[in-house]
């Protein structure tokens, strides 16, 4: 349902063994994207993880709306070398439909990933989340390592058929936030 | 050199259970391979030889106690995740030293021990085939719905949990699956022919598998070929079965130069 209000976030403060980020304050509905931006170290990708309870919440409040599925891409890569999976493989992990991939990739799923790019399989990375099944999809530097091919196939995808979820994104490329994001939050240093 | 006993029914039982376990024990290995826990088949080998002499001195059946041992290995494994490739060495040692002592000072483990430890599969009898084949029926198709969970955990390790799930007990339960099988196989085929047929084709499947369904047939079918082939010639050249069937399947890997990748 479009406009479906999908998560309330209040004055969440969230970190390790102690708090390291925040107070932040949004509300996300279906279709929209948000983007958290500030500087290096204010937390962005810490608050992002408690949105799914990946890091412990220190103080607010976290709502979702019931049922709600969530899918994370977090930043780094698990080494693949030496792994004999496909493309196709990786994406059927998540549930992840390979419509809508560029077709520098879509062509080449059949291949292990040992053999595909380094920006190549941080876009299919990214794509076994984007595109699974969930409301709320959260995207944890999702531009880093990717090619400008890339990077373009991404913002338009985000812009005209991410498929009704909500997204919350964290990036450092102000650029990219600011062509694909509805709105902008800014987390404090 | 007599290749006729390889036609004598005396070794038809003991060549159906090794080779319904020379296809199953790989499968475990490419997810143990996956996980970086294939020492752990080693550990669950060394639990389940110990835990059969101990079984045998206390006139009980080897087979259960070797089951018994291994399970009870692969929940501590489980419960203690953390502890990793420490936990393994430390319980190798353990069953390592007490098996080795048991023979040492019982007559009665003597032989026996030198059957897991050297992999005498002649002594298997209709009891090991019908527990394989038990083993089996369960073990394919749990694997199977635990494949997709146990590639996730690896390459998604935060999917379930960004869904309010834990992924921990499908991870026990493989090795649950890990544990039994690789004690079936260690009172079958002995502890090194076990550990073996776990490590070495799912290294064949890394290097030349092309997905991961290609790659766990590759390892199912190098498992099988290489059991066949070394049972016949351990039986022929009337060898003990597991190093024939170590140096066997290892002399590929080193010919042909397989990169150890993921180590």
């Amino acid at each position: 349902m479009a406009d479906e209000l999908l998560l309330r976030v209040a004055g969440l403060r969230a970190g390790y063994a102690g708090p390291v980020a925040g107070p932040l304050d949004f509300e996300l509905r279906r279709g929209e994207i948000i983007g958290l931006a500030g500087p290096n170290g204010a937390g962005k990708s810490t608050l992002l993880k408690a949105l799914w309870g990946g890091v412990r919440v220190f103080g607010g409040e976290v709502h979702k709306a019931p049922g709600l599925q969530i899918s994370h891409q977090a930043q780094g890569f698990d080494d693949l070398r030496g792994v004999p999976l496909s493309g196709r493989d990786l994406l059927g992990l998540t549930g992840a439909a390979p419509a809508g991939l560029p077709p520098w990739l879509a062509g080449r799923l059949h291949e292990r990933l040992d053999r595909l790019s380094g920006g190549q399989l941080q876009f299919l990375r990214l794509w076994a989340c984007l595109a699974a099944p969930a409301d709320l999809v959260l995207l944890d530097e999702p531009t880093n390592n990717l090619d400008r091919a890339g990077v373009a196939h991404l913002a338009d995808w985000l812009g005209r058929a991410h498929g009704g979820q909500g997204i919350v994104l964290v990036s450092h490329d102000h650029a990219f936030i600011d062509q694909v994001c509805t709105r902008v939050v800014e987390v404090g240093a | 050199m007599s290749f006729e006993l390889l036609f004598d029914p005396l070794f038809r039982v003991p060549f159906a259970t090794g080779l319904l376990l020379a296809g199953i024990l790989p499968l475990i290995g490419m997810y143990l391979r996956l996980r970086n826990e294939w020492l752990a088949a080693l550990a669950f080998a060394q639990m389940a030889s110990a835990g059969a002499l101990v079984a045998m001195v206390l006139d009980g059946p080897m087979l259960l106690g070797g089951v018994l041992a291994a399970l009870l290995a692969a929940l501590v494994k489980g419960l203690l995740a953390r502890a990793g490739a420490s936990a393994y060495a430390l319980m190798m040692l353990l069953a390592w030293g007490g098996g080795v002592l048991l023979v040492a000072n019982h007559p009665l483990a003597e032989q026996a021990g030198h059957a897991l430890f050297d992999g005498q599969l002649y002594f298997t009898g209709e009891g090991h085939l019908l527990a394989t084949a038990l083993a089996a029926l369960v073990v394919m198709p749990v694997l199977a719905w635990l494949s997709r969970p146990l590639l996730l955990a690896r390459f998604f390790p935060e999917f379930y949990r960004a869904r309010g799930q834990s992924e921990r007990p499908r991870l026990l339960l493989f090795d649950l699956l890990a544990g039994l099988v690789v004690a079936l196989a260690t009172v079958s085929l002995g502890v090194m022919a076990a550990f073996t047929l776990v490590f070495v084709p799912p290294l064949l499947a890394w290097r030349f598998g092309r997905g991961w369904k290609s790659g766990l047939a590759l390892a199912a079918l190098a498992g099988m070929g290489g059991y066949t082939l070394a049972f016949a010639l351990s039986l022929g050249l009337d060898q003990p079965f597991g190093p024939v069937c170590a140096l066997l399947l290892v002399m590929p890997i080193v010919m042909t130069g397989v990169k150890f990748d993921r180590m």
